[in-house]
């Protein structure tokens, strides 16, 4: 068994907002994930569980939530989280070049993260800025007209940065290969 | 490397009444939003009631601008007359592959929507809204959370909306990367905070939506439309488009082109010219292979089929639709159509929700067929297989993600068949396979 977890004093505050905004308490479920999700990295099951006797819900509600949505992460994910859109329009713009480059600069897959915590490659969906394809999103930035050269120089400057910060909170070394 | 979205500068073509240049302005500040005129439409919403707004709305001709073009004002008088609360829940799960004009409002002017919110809440009267917004749209989220909070602090949100006696709390509610959510009782479901699973229908959100009220679910575009008709008066808005279709319609222009971006014409403007005036033309001054009218779930259009007026109803003859007016354009000799086709099949079998077989299975044949024809193993005869699939998915399905996901493959396959061939030959040639010739019709 794993060491019992608590959310921290500001996420049970988020929580109480976020419980006062929906009738039924499974309302809020989604945005708890959310927050859940920033104080332990990924929704590991003691997590849910966490989620789940929170808000008063069946374990199997949180769990078949979780399970739908791609956002809410079943797995570790990398302290940089790089999502390139390989749709239509960044398609036809040079998406696939910006993946090869990806894929040579961190040594990865799609789907798969760096062993030490810092990246994790994935391609995402439309991310609905077509007029400046190609795109695509690291954490919570956007980039737009992204070139190869560009790439490169992010994920080397990104590279740096993380060294300094070392693996996000909840990395696991061993789960590494397996993300989604 | 990251940045703002650009100043729209208009074109002479365009008519704005929705976009603005924002030169020099931040339109995310209140007291700017205030200073050019904000929230003046909600004194006259007050001053003509719930009545007369309603009858604006509906002089005006306002179709649902999330791509089914339904009549605004009618859907808001469907809600039933009971005492039960009722909601209103924005649709800005903006996620149709090629579409990019609600994250216009949403990261630069999010006072115009939330107005609209406010006249709309009140002309239903709702006392609650969720503001939906795709879980990837951190920014718009960001935005939209501040301009939430700048308007409770200033009251125009929450108890008493500066003295009008009328109560309203709008909270922002983030998707969490599932396409389906887009559909409105899959948006509904996930409010709940379920899988966003649509729902069969009746009943109709109007009668039985969010937490199982009546409840109203509209486009970004479409509330931050509702001030400017209120301003302009229904009828002025309604004459700026085509009959039946009343309006400005925003629309984009992506791809191979060689300006693109996002611009507001009135309804019913050509398709031609929005491609070729407002985008500039096509790179490298190539002709057009294939067009997508307004995201990915439409039926593809050859570049014979662009004379056509983008309204509700002007994209009929060719047999595709509207959809969210962003055009996604492809040049003959920059654009490798199968592996579009394996793109818009592969995204449509992710985003399947999974509960109807056709759809679930569907959309994974299609992939898989498209797979194999882009990893060198096509013939021919693939590309019936992929017509028939199509027939298997359409209409059999709890909501339109089984037609999104067919119809513009069935337009790929028929359309497009002579290049589709040629694809499937040389990918094969590249891997060294040999392709059985195309089945000839059999001389009379």
């Amino acid at each position: 068994m794993s060491e019992p977890i608590a959310f921290s004093a500001a996420t049970n505050a988020k929580i109480a907002d976020l419980l006062g905004r929906y009738p039924r308490k499974q309302g809020a479920l989604i945005p708890t994930l959310y927050v859940a999700q920033d104080e332990f990295g990924w929704l590991k099951p003691e997590v849910m569980q966490l989620v789940a006797d929170t808000l008063e819900l069946p374990l199997a509600s949180v769990l078949a939530t979780a399970m739908f949505y791609t956002m809410l992460h079943k797995k570790p994910v990398g302290r940089f989280h790089v999502q390139i859109c390989t749709n239509v329009s960044c398609y036809l713009l040079g998406s696939d070049d910006l993946m090869a480059v990806a894929q040579q600069a961190l040594g990865l897959a799609p789907g798969e993260s760096t062993p030490d915590g810092l990246f994790t490659l994935e391609s995402v969906q439309c991310l609905c800025a077509c007029d400046r394809a190609p795109t695509l999103q690291i954490n919570k930035e956007d980039y737009f007209k992204v070139t190869p050269a560009k790439l490169k120089e992010l994920l080397a400057q990104l590279q740096t940065e993380g060294v300094k910060l070392g693996p996000p909170v909840g990395w696991l070394a061993e789960q590494h290969h397996a993300h989604a | 490397m990251s940045t703002k979205p650009t100043a729209y500068t208009p074109h002479p073509m365009e008519k704005r009444v929705l976009l603005r240049d924002h030169l020099g302005v931040d339109f995310t500040k209140l007291e700017n939003y205030l200073a050019h005129g904000g929230f003046k439409m909600w004194q006259k919403a007050m001053e003509l009631g719930r009545d007369g707004v309603l009858a604006e709305v509906k002089a005006s001709g306002l179709r649902g601008r999330g791509g089914a073009g339904f009549p605004t004002g009618m859907k808001w008088s469907f809600l039933p007359k009971d005492e039960r609360p009722r909601y209103l829940v924005v649709n800005a799960d903006e996620g149709e592959p090629g579409t990019f004009k609600d994250r216009y409002f949403l990261e630069l002017d999010p006072f115009r929507q939330l107005e609209g919110i406010l006249i709309a809440a009140y002309t239903i009267n709702a006392h609650v809204s969720y503001i939906y917004i795709r879980g990837e749209y951190w920014n718009s989220k960001a935005v939209t959370e501040d301009a939430i909070a700048q308007l409770y602090k200033a009251g125009w949100l929450g108890k008493n909306i500066q003295g009008s006696g009328f109560d309203l709390d709008v909270y922002m509610q983030t998707g969490a990367g599932a396409y389906i959510c887009g559909e409105e009782t899959a948006l509904i479901e996930s409010i709940e905070g379920k899988p966003g699973m649509p729902r069969l229908k009746p009943p109709f959100p109007a009668n039985i939506g969010v937490f199982g009220m009546p409840t109203i679910v509209n486009n970004t575009e479409t509330l931050s439309a509702v001030p400017v008709i209120l301003e302009m008066g229904g009828e002025a808005w309604a004459a700026l488009g085509t009959p039946k279709n009343g309006g400005t319609k925003l629309v984009g222009v992506a791809g191979h082109v060689k300006t693109p971006g996002l611009f507001e014409v009135p309804m019913g403007a050509s398709m031609r010219d929005v491609i070729y005036t407002l985008g500039g033309g096509i790179t490298d001054d190539r002709e057009i292979l294939a067009i997508i009218p307004g995201g990915s779930s439409c039926p593809f259009l050859t570049k014979d089929e662009i004379d056509v007026a983008m309204d509700f109803d002007g994209l009929k003859p060719v047999g595709s639709m509207l959809g969210t007016a962003c055009i996604t354009v492809m040049a003959e000799g920059l654009t490798d159509l199968l592996g579009v086709m394996q793109r818009v099949t592969a995204f449509y079998q992710h985003e399947s929700c999974g509960q109807c077989t056709p759809c679930r299975q569907g959309t994974g044949w299609l992939k898989a067929i498209a797979d194999k024809m882009d990893e060198g193993l096509g013939e021919s005869e693939h590309i019936d297989l992929l017509i028939s699939a199509c027939g298997q998915i359409e209409g059999n399905t709890i909501c339109a993600h089984g037609e999104a996901a067919a119809w513009p493959i069935r337009s790929i396959a028929t359309k497009f068949r002579p290049q589709l061939e040629a694809a499937i030959r040389q990918r094969a040639a590249a891997h060294g396979y040999v392709v059985k010739p195309a089945a000839q019709p059999t001389a009379a």
